[in-house]
């Protein structure tokens, strides 16, 4: 495997009227557990059903109801420990956070505070060839999600919807090692890929399956490394935290916005109110949803309804075995074992099913090759036709097989791209179908050899110019292959012109 | 023989099993009884036809082999959930509240073969010692002094008041803090708080989690086996639940308690107690002390914390479990006024629909939570809860069977007598039974005698978690040697 070292990226700076500043931000991403049932109760995860249809009766918070935890997602809460090389609590407990709102039944969200099943852990962003940045996880816990009020179908009543209610989410906190928008949606689009891999969210952001809050505050530079040095947050600015973001695009305005509204009060002699703001993307601004003062006090204490979590080290071990390889393995692996570049390992690992495609292509041929056709040609012609890899009509077998009749010499580079049109559209056996069309090219030296002799006999002055510029031999070859309608080796045809001008 | 309606569960068992006695003609004389009962208060709900026809499926059913409890008539508690029927805690929040399923409780029952004669008066919420907080007046003890009508106790008022009146044979129970014990002395019946975790909690509405138990309660020890055995069981749909096997609970009433170690702890003599609870206790250990057992003298010394650590630590969740009557989905709720919004709502709603009592807990609750007390009161109510659990630990570790003390300070007072009372003197009268609920262990009261105005006492036994079966034999031993046979003249 690659040992590649990272070094990290320069902060962003943003120059204020005054001076200059620096961001500095954390993030508590949302990810929904993959998980068929609900965190508490037996009820369906499954999006877009009719309202109120997912509910158990626990879920609703019926009187005398009670929770009983879903196994699975406790499974997949330490498999995403395990994949961001996090600390596996063996012994976590659930507390209530009590507020009260129509789409929280219970009246309280039964979340981890005190004990989280998942301590700190890492995730390494990529944002250049060579430069990344490490974002250290303080935690991940498992809790519930809300239900959805719907203010708009009524102009005086509201409605709820519990089919959210009690769906399992993973709370994942990263410590305030995020210095701009743009390492933000990096960090979010590796988390997501990492969750991809191990199965664990599918990281569906526009249903809501993977939404950020983003802590955003600035400060001058050097106070950020006085921060780090000690840990002590009083050498940073104060944060306010844009709720719910679930666009890469709008992440990036909100959080620009953010930190122009906070270096335009600080440098207008003001401070910076702790708060929860809310980001609108029609007027491209943060508002406040909520201050300190206005805070709820949510009362946490232990949810007596639940015994503390105790997981067996065993158990883990049995999940840590069966965990598959992670983006950064796997493109290092991709870059030791195929040869690949850095840019051509980030795009065929950005997610499994693209890997997995290039990989079955790849296996036994060159690996260069497979990933130039792999990414030019099938991931061009999906874009072209709105398609994912998993729409894909051409399996890695048949453009294995392609890649075999080149390497083979039984057909041309650009044979091959005929080839691969034809498999596109009709299917089919690569070998059979380059048969059937004829899709041979000529490395019969007998036939180009004549053809050759008859080009040289005929054009003295073009041999001439090519014993004095063997550049302009090309022009042999061009002829010969025009001659032979395309289906002579070029390579073969190359060789026979040097031979026969004596180049 | 005696009106049907006065038997025990174990005469009626065997009476109907050799065919002495329909379910029908038993359930019958009960329905009878419960509408002769009417001045006590007891049944706030009644479903004479589910009665009719659980007894009829029980006579059918009827046979040597058939379960214990078929065709006993039983009154359920308000707090349990039962399918169909009303089922609102004595609360006005929940009026009109029939839940689309059945607690575990009393679908053990019912698979049991017992009739449902009816739904049991409580305080609201189960929050209360006297029955007066439920929103439909208080039971009525069927004991009186002086023509004065009395509490039955509370929570469960209304299941006591019912069962000393012979309405039923026996019924449902919940405990949180003496809920089943206090009301079993001050009505001289039986009932037993299991171990935390031996029966389930899933559709009994919840007043604070860590604490509440459902029991029986009945005419006779031996009734409160067989009630038991019917009701206790693990319940994958309650993570608390205890997966341990239930013992047979009434085999293990041999009456030998020979050799057995009983506690007597010292800090449960408390200053200013009455001279008849003095005696009783002084009786209790005499008679068990002549059926064989060693009496010793132990300590219990976080009992003083018990009252403060309960009265912070039930509120605490209370205030937690409460939060879903909220209006939005089932129950009351308030008319709004133009503009109201939802905070209107919530405030209107919870104001109409707790009564005082509640609203009291439910801010006791919800101060001991907010942020900058947690630690002052919750987390130290915790710890000191942990240190009442040592104390038992310890005491049990010594090699004691079983602990006895008084199961109240009193015989039952006058309704209306602690109208003006601090809320304070009401919670006193938990101090000897909510250790028990604190500290998750079996607790039984068992009528013993009389005071001088003629009301019954109860003394309580506690014994080690899980350990039901040796508890029920020590009480039995009590039981018998007591001979309490009194019964309430009957006024109502």
């Amino acid at each position: 495997m690659l040992d590649v070292t990272y070094s990290p990226p320069k902060p962003k700076v943003i120059a204020g009227a005054r001076q200059d500043w620096e961001l500095v931000i954390g993030m508590e991403i949302h990810a929904q557990v993959a998980s068929n049932a609900k965190l508490f109760s037996g009820a369906s995860t499954q999006f877009g059903a009719e309202p109120n249809s997912n509910v158990a009766f626990v879920d609703a918070a019926m009187p005398g109801m009670l929770p009983v935890i879903n196994e699975f997602c406790v499974e997949l809460a330490v498999r995403t420990g395990l994949g961001l090389k996090a600390a596996i609590n063996l012994r976590s407990a659930f507390d209530r956070k009590n507020y009260f709102y129509p789409d929280l039944p219970q009246g309280y969200q039964i979340s981890q505070l005190y004990h989280p099943i998942v301590g700190e852990g890492e995730v390494l962003v990529e944002l250049a060839p060579g430069v990344a940045r490490l974002v250290r996880i303080e935690r991940i816990h498992l809790e519930q999600d809300a239900g959805k009020s719907i203010h708009d179908m009524d102009p005086t009543q509201s409605f709820v919807d519990f089919n959210r209610t009690g769906v399992a989410l993973m709370e994942i906190v990263s410590r305030p090692d995020i210095r701009s928008a743009e390492e933000a949606t990096a960090y979010v689009t590796k988390l997501r890929q990492i969750l991809r891999y191990l199965g664990t969210c599918d990281g569906n952001m526009q249903n809501g399956n993977l939404r950020a809050d983003v802590n955003v505050s600035v400060c001058p530079p050097g106070q950020y490394e006085k921060f780090q040095a000690t840990q002590d947050f009083s050498h940073l600015g104060t944060r306010c935290e844009i709720k719910n973001m679930n666009s890469m695009r709008f992440m990036t305005q909100a959080i620009d916005y953010e930190a122009r509204r906070q270096i335009a009060i600080l440098e207008d002699g003001g401070t910076i109110t702790q708060e929860t703001r809310l980001y609108d993307p029609d007027k491209g601004e943060t508002r406040s949803m909520r201050s300190k003062e206005e805070a709820h006090d949510y009362r946490y204490f232990p949810d007596p309804d639940l015994l503390p979590l105790e997981i067996e080290q065993a158990w883990v071990d049995d999940i840590r075995a069966s965990m598959p390889e992670l983006p950064d393995a796997k493109k290092a692996r991709f870059m030791s074992g195929f040869g690949l570049t850095d840019y051509d390992a980030n795009v065929l690992t950005a997610d499994l099913e693209s890997a997995g495609f290039f990989e079955a292509v790849a296996q036994g041929r060159d690996g260069k090759q497979a990933a130039n056709w792999v990414i030019n040609e099938l991931f061009g012609r999906l874009n072209k036709e709105g398609l994912t890899i998993a729409d894909t009509p051409l399996s890695a077998a048949q453009l294995g097989g392609v890649l075999d009749l080149i390497a083979a010499g039984t057909i041309s580079g650009k044979m091959a791209k005929d080839l691969f049109d034809i498999l596109w559209t009709e299917g089919g056996d690569p070998a059979e179908v380059a048969a059937a069309r004829g899709m041979q090219q000529v490395t019969d030296t007998g036939a180009i050899e004549a053809a050759l002799d008859a080009l040289i006999a005929a054009n003295p002055d073009q041999v001439a110019k090519a014993q004095q510029n063997a550049k302009l031999a090309g022009w042999f070859t061009g002829q010969v292959l025009k001659a032979t309608g395309g289906k002579a080796n070029p390579a073969v045809v190359n060789a026979m012109v040097a031979a026969k001008l004596g180049l | 023989m005696t009106e049907a309606n006065a038997l025990t569960i174990a005469a009626a068992r065997d009476a109907l099993r050799k065919g002495e006695l329909s379910a029908v003609d038993l359930t019958m004389a009960c329905l009878t009884a419960m509408d002769a009962g009417d001045g006590l208060n007891a049944f706030v709900h009644k479903t004479p036809e589910i009665a009719l026809d659980q007894a009829r499926a029980a006579d059918a059913r009827r046979g040597a082999d058939a379960p214990d409890l078929n065709g006993i008539p039983l009154g359920i508690k308000d707090l349990f959930c039962t399918k169909g029927v009303p089922s609102q805690a004595a609360s006005n929040i929940l009026r009109g509240f029939r839940p689309e399923y059945e607690s575990t409780v009393t679908a053990k029952l019912f698979d049991a073969g017992a009739v449902m004669l009816g739904k049991l008066n409580m305080d609201e919420f189960a929050m209360g010692s006297s029955n007066e907080s439920s929103c439909y007046g208080p039971a009525v003890n069927p004991w009186k002094s002086d023509d004065r009508e009395l509490t039955p106790g509370g929570s469960s008022g209304g299941s006591a008041a019912a069962v000393a009146a012979d309405l039923c044979l026996a019924a449902t129970g919940t405990d949180t803090g003496g809920s089943i014990r206090q009301p079993a002395a001050f009505t001289g019946i039986v009932g037993i708080k299991p171990t935390y975790g031996r029966v389930s909690r899933w559709g009994i509405v919840a007043f604070a989690s860590s604490l509440d138990q459902a029991g029986p309660m009945t005419k006779t020890v031996r009734d409160a086996a067989i009630m038991l055995g019917a009701m206790a069981g693990h319940d994958a749909k309650d993570s608390t639940s205890a997966d341990l096997a239930v013992p047979d609970f009434e085999a293990a009433l041999t009456g030998d308690i020979r050799g057995k170690k009983i506690g007597i702890p010292r800090e449960y003599r408390m200053d200013g107690m009455p001279a008849a609870i003095d005696k009783l206790w002084a009786d209790g250990c005499a008679m068990l002390k002549d059926a064989g057992a060693e009496i010793v003298d132990i300590s219990l010394p976080h009992t003083k914390y018990a009252l403060p650590t309960y009265y912070v630590i039930a509120p605490a969740e209370a205030s937690s479990n409460l939060a879903r009557y909220d209006g939005v989905r089932y129950g009351h709720r308030a008319k709004l006024a133009q503009g109201d919004g939802i905070t209107e709502m919530y405030e209107k709603t919870r104001a109409e629909g707790f009564g005082a009592e509640v609203q009291r807990r439910v801010m006791i609750g919800t101060y001991v939570l907010s942020a900058g007390f947690y630690d002052a009161y919750y987390n130290r109510a915790r710890k000191v809860r942990a240190l009442i659990k040592r104390d038992f630990e310890q005491a049990f570790a010594a090699g004691v069977d079983a602990i006895l003390t008084p199961a109240t300070p009193s015989a039952a007072f006058g309704l209306g007598e602690m109208a003006n009372a601090s809320p304070v003197e009401m919670y006193l009268n938990d101090v000897f039974t909510v250790t028990v609920n604190l500290a998750g262990l079996p607790g039984i009261a068992v009528p013993v005698g009389l005071d001088a105005d003629g009301l019954p006492l109860g003394l309580q036994l506690i014994g080690r978690p899980w350990d039901e079966a040796g508890l029920l034999n020590h009480a039995y031993v009590l039981e018998r040697a007591a001979g309490f046979v009194s019964k309430p003249a009957k006024w109502w």
